[in-house]
């Protein structure tokens, strides 16, 4: 029953029972009085920060987000004021996070899989067209600046400026004409029917000022003034003109026309493009990059080979290890070895890429400790060997993830049971077929779901690869930035944001290809461990 | 107990209540907190503006974001704040890491989130260009106050995308107790160095950062020009003919045997397992003579207590050795909605004599201004710096620099180490290069 109820809660119970049998009936779980106020509280601060935040939102008109933002809120409410569903109230916070930070993310990363994006098609087609746009108009040249003042007529701006000693006016719309206007100095100031912008006018104006495009004469091809800080305009002359009815654009120049080639750039018949692209679907074009070119594909399968080998071996060695510790210490006539213990857990409390860094550092083969100290100033490539960088970073993934095994089987060890321990050394068994035979299989049962999560840790584990040798030392014949010691999440960092052109597709159908590798390993795994389990039953 | 509820209320119905109670409480506590800080700055605001113009007092509710990284947070504070009282524009800084704004800028700026000015480096102009997220500035008359070399490195493709802040190259630092000649050329260099050792003055004559996966081509490059082997062929008006690769040839592989000669089994001038951090130690601690680096290791050198002198690079061919100059600029973003106010302030204000002057103040970074670099070239250290960045070259902004800088480095690492025979890894990394590029 409740844990929370209060003072009188219990003393109505023993003045009157039908009421306070009713009242358990009704409401289960924590319902005393402090319990409501806690829910309340609680709640109320989510709805406070939900409330803000929807309100942020409906500021920046994301109305998407603003509904599915409701919608989650309403259904945190309803969950916690009603009735009864007392598993919805326990796993509506967890389910909640893992809608946040893991479902919707594997779905983002399966979406961008299946588009183009990276350098060059960072948005979409009207940025793009945008773009080009702005690139492609060059000032006219030999052209003055012009002296302007922006100004009102009906809502409309123009543009006041003056060349030659004649004040001419135009907007958008009209090209420049001649109009009387007051000059001070070189500037024209203002002119009658038109209002003059004050700078603060301007700057709550500013979107317009920027898309002011006023044609010098009637021939487009003359070029048009604009304006970047509403008093200095300059001529430009675009050399691709946007055709919005057939999409394409023509260079004015010599008429060569670029048209939508599908791939999310404007090409033309020459196959040459503009450089401003967009995202668009690309459907299996990134898996199967991945897997036929063979520039990619050929790094990636040595790439995967090792990744199984690190974390395979990653997790035999810091379980062994972590094991043949957590039994020595278990041993209840070991002097000292509490401070033992808290001294095997250190590694594990400095944070992965720190240690990473201070390895590196230690393994340098001139400066580093390791060399000049335990090798006698021996010159030993510890980082940019291939094999020997390999050795280093599964040692220091040793160093780094020994305390963890350490901790859990020595939890797992103290939970066996002694009587079956007893009964085998009055059967005569050594110690060894002790251990081999009964505490090892029963070992196993607790900890075997523990060294999957590692393995599936370990083949993932970015910080410790990064840190220490970058991936390097680079492979000689590769035609890219891979090296002896990169595994594929590091290969996935490289492709997203370095070398020519991130490719945030390809990096995110590789991790999606990753994805699926270690869910399959695990999977596959678990079900060998629950047969394990019914085995020793 | 039940009193404590109202009769008729139900349970539910006195949860749901006092849930909107607290949320509306905490909504308002919230609220309290930030109204506070926008209506005394729009106060201020007004305030300044009153004092200069009248018409400026709309002004103050324009706010523009700016992303800076930290280096360079303070002398633009400084700055921004004379800016506001001037123009009552607010531009508000938010510090990023350096290494990972332009990427994130690339990404944010099409959501419409991202900032309306940031502070980067030129040879980002490519990737900000390609991924179509910089407005093009033009600086008219403005363009000549700055120096050639910083207006040719915001130039892209024929249009300029940013105003220039500070210049910066590399030089080679002497350490005026060890070393009394600044050497004219790569051999004496080598033999100065020699004496150092010999001499026992020292542990190193000369010392470079090297990264053990990647090497540093960047200040490498210096010696690569003065074998006549650029990275890319200039066209006529300076700019890089990114087509055509100019390190390979007879120049590259010249360059290459070089690396070797004077890699651990030669001369040892270069030391592939000397990382950046273990160069500037050792010559802060008096234990190297010659340290090849830029002006940011200059303020840390000068509170070791070194006693250093700033040399020209000596060439090791027959050409001169030209560093990269690397220009730090001001992006005004292409998805901005304050435009107006981002070009005021980057075109208009931040290229004045009074802004240069104090960003160099507080930043202590050669200004690209001609006049504030007059100013700041008092200091000895920042004219012999900026002296030697008149030979330089800038640092190409194209996004193809990607592709060389993906073998460049690690090539030249194994050609230092003697892994691989100089002429042939050299070939290797111009045709993995080309192969790249699709050249």
């Amino acid at each position: 029953m409740s844990t929370t109820s209060t003072a009188p809660d219990r003393t109505r119970a023993t003045d009157d029972d039908a009421p306070a049998e009713r009242r358990g009936a009704s409401g289960r779980g924590p319902d005393g009085l402090a319990g409501t106020l806690v829910k309340i509280v609680l709640l109320g601060l989510v709805d406070a920060f939900a409330g803000f935040v929807m309100f942020q939102l409906a500021a920046a008109g994301d109305w998407v987000v603003f509904s599915v933002t409701m919608a989650v809120t309403l259904l945190i409410n309803w969950i916690y004021l009603r009735r009864g569903g007392l598993p919805a109230k326990y796993l509506a916070p967890g389910v909640f996070f893992l809608v946040l930070f893991q479902v919707f993310v594997v779905l983002y990363s399966s979406y961008i899989a299946f588009t183009n994006y990276g350098d060059g098609h960072n948005s979409d087609k009207p940025a793009a067209i945008e773009a080009i746009q702005r690139s492609s108009s060059v000032r006219v040249p030999d052209s003055p600046a012009y002296p302007v003042t922006v100004v009102d007529r009906g809502g409309e701006l123009h543009l006041l400026t003056v060349q030659d000693g004649q004040t001419l006016v135009g907007s958008s719309e009209s090209p420049l004409e001649p109009v009387e206007a007051q000059v001070s100095g070189d500037r024209p100031v203002a002119a009658d029917g038109y209002t003059s912008l004050t700078f603060g006018d301007l700057l709550s104006r500013q979107g317009e000022v920027a898309e002011l495009d006023v044609p010098l004469t009637d021939d487009p091809a003359a070029g048009s003034l604009k304006t970047q800080d509403g008093s200095v305009a300059y001529a430009y002359a675009p050399a691709l003109r946007y055709d919005e009815a057939t999409d394409t654009f023509t260079d004015t120049q010599d008429g060569t026309v670029y048209r939508d080639n599908g791939e999310g750039q404007f090409a033309a018949e020459d196959g040459s493009t503009l450089q401003n692209g967009w995202r668009v679907f690309v459907g299996m074009e990134n898996f199967t990059k991945a897997f036929t070119d063979p520039q990619l594909r050929d790094p990636l399968i040595r790439v995967t080979v090792w990744t199984f080998a690190f974390a395979l071996l990653s997790v035999a060695s810091t379980f062994v290890l972590g094991l043949l510790l957590a039994i020595t210490f278990n041993k209840a006539t070991m002097r000292g070895r509490r401070v033992y213990r808290v001294l095997m857990i250190l590694p594990y409390a400095f944070p992965a890429f720190l240690s990473g860094l201070v390895w590196s550092g230690l393994l340098n083969p001139e400066f580093g400790f390791v060399n000049t100290t335990l090798f006698g100033g021996a010159d030993i490539q510890w980082l940019t060997d291939p094999w020997l960088a390999k050795l280093s970073v599964l040692l220091v993934n040793l160093w780094l993830g020994f305390p963890y095994m350490f901790l859990v089987t020595t939890g797992a060890l103290q939970s066996l049971p002694e009587d079956v321990d007893e009964a085998a050394k009055m059967d005569g068994a050594s110690a060894w077929r002790i251990f081999r035979s009964i505490k090892l299989p029963l070992l196993l049962v607790s900890v075997a779901p523990l060294l999957i999560s590692s393995f599936a840790f370990n083949f993932n584990n970015f910080n410790i690869i990064y840190m220490l040798t970058g991936g390097g030392p680079q492979f000689p014949d590769a035609s890219g930035n891979i090296g002896a010691t990169d595994i594929l999440i590091t290969v996935v960092y490289k492709t997203a944001f370095s070398g020519v052109g991130r490719d945030f597709g390809l990096a995110s159908a590789l991790s999606i290809v990753i994805f699926l590798i270690v869910a399959t390993v695990s999977a596959l795994s678990f079900s060998r461990t629950k047969a394990l389990e019914e085995i020793n039953s | 107990m039940t009193a404590n509820i109202p009769g008729g209320m139900s349970r539910r119905t006195f949860a749901l209540s006092l849930t909107g109670a607290v949320s509306a409480l905490a909504l308002s506590a919230c609220s309290g907190g930030t109204s506070s800080a926008p209506s005394s700055s729009a106060g201020s605001a007004s305030a300044g503006a009153a004092s200069s113009s009248q018409d400026l007092t709309q002004g103050g509710a324009t706010t523009i974001t700016m992303w800076v990284d930290q280096n360079r947070q303070g002398p633009l504070e400084a700055v921004a704040k004379k800016f506001k009282e001037e123009k009552g524009i607010t531009v508000d800084l938010v510090v990023k890491d350096n290494s990972s704004m332009r990427d994130d800028f690339i990404t944010q700026a099409p959501t419409g989130e991202g900032p309306d000015v940031i502070v980067g480096a030129h040879d980002w102009i490519g990737a900000l260009v390609q991924n179509g997220v910089i407005e093009p500035l033009e600086m008219g008359e403005k363009s000549g106050a700055f120096s050639e070399a910083a207006v040719q490195a915001v130039t892209y493709q024929g249009k300029t995308w940013g105003v220039p802040y500070s210049v910066e190259n590399i030089a080679l630092l002497r350490n005026t107790t060890l070393a009394q000649t600044a050497p004219k050329t790569f051999d004496e260099l080598v033999a100065e160095s020699k004496k150092v050792v010999d001499g026992g003055r020292a542990k190193y004559g000369f010392v470079v950062g090297l990264d053990p996966v990647q090497g540093d081509p960047y200040h490498l490059y210096p010696f690569q020009t003065s074998m006549g082997a650029p990275v890319f062929a200039q066209k006529a008006d300076g700019s890089y003919d990114v087509s055509s690769l100019a390190m390979g040839g007879p120049e590259g592989e010249a360059f290459a045997a070089k690396l070797a000669e004077h890699g651990p089994e030669g001369t040892g001038m270069f030391n592939p397992n000397m990382t950046g951090d273990i160069a500037k130690e050792q010559f802060f601690k008096g234990q190297a003579a010659y340290f090849l680096t830029g002006p940011w290791n200059v303020e840390d050198a000068q509170k070791a207590g070194v006693e250093f002198a700033v040399d020209p690079i000596p060439a090791m061919g027959d050409q001169p050795a030209q560093p990269f100059v690397g220009v730090n600029a001001f992006f005004v973003s292409a998805e901005s909605k304050n435009k107006l106010a981002a070009n005021e302030f980057v075109i208009n204000y931040l290229s004045t004599e009074q802004a240069q002057d104090a960003l160099y103040q507080e930043g202590r970074r050669a200004p690209a201004l001609k006049a504030s670099f007059d100013k700041a070239a008092q200091d000895e250290v920042v004219k012999a710096f900026g002296e030697i960045g008149k030979e330089g070259v800038p640092m190409p902004a194209a996004p193809e620099m990607g592709a060389v800088f993906e073998f460049w480095g690690s090539a030249e690492l194994r050609i230092i180490k003697g892994e691989a025979q100089p002429a042939e890894a050299w070939r290797k990394m111009v045709s993995d290069i080309e192969g790249k590029l699709g050249t």
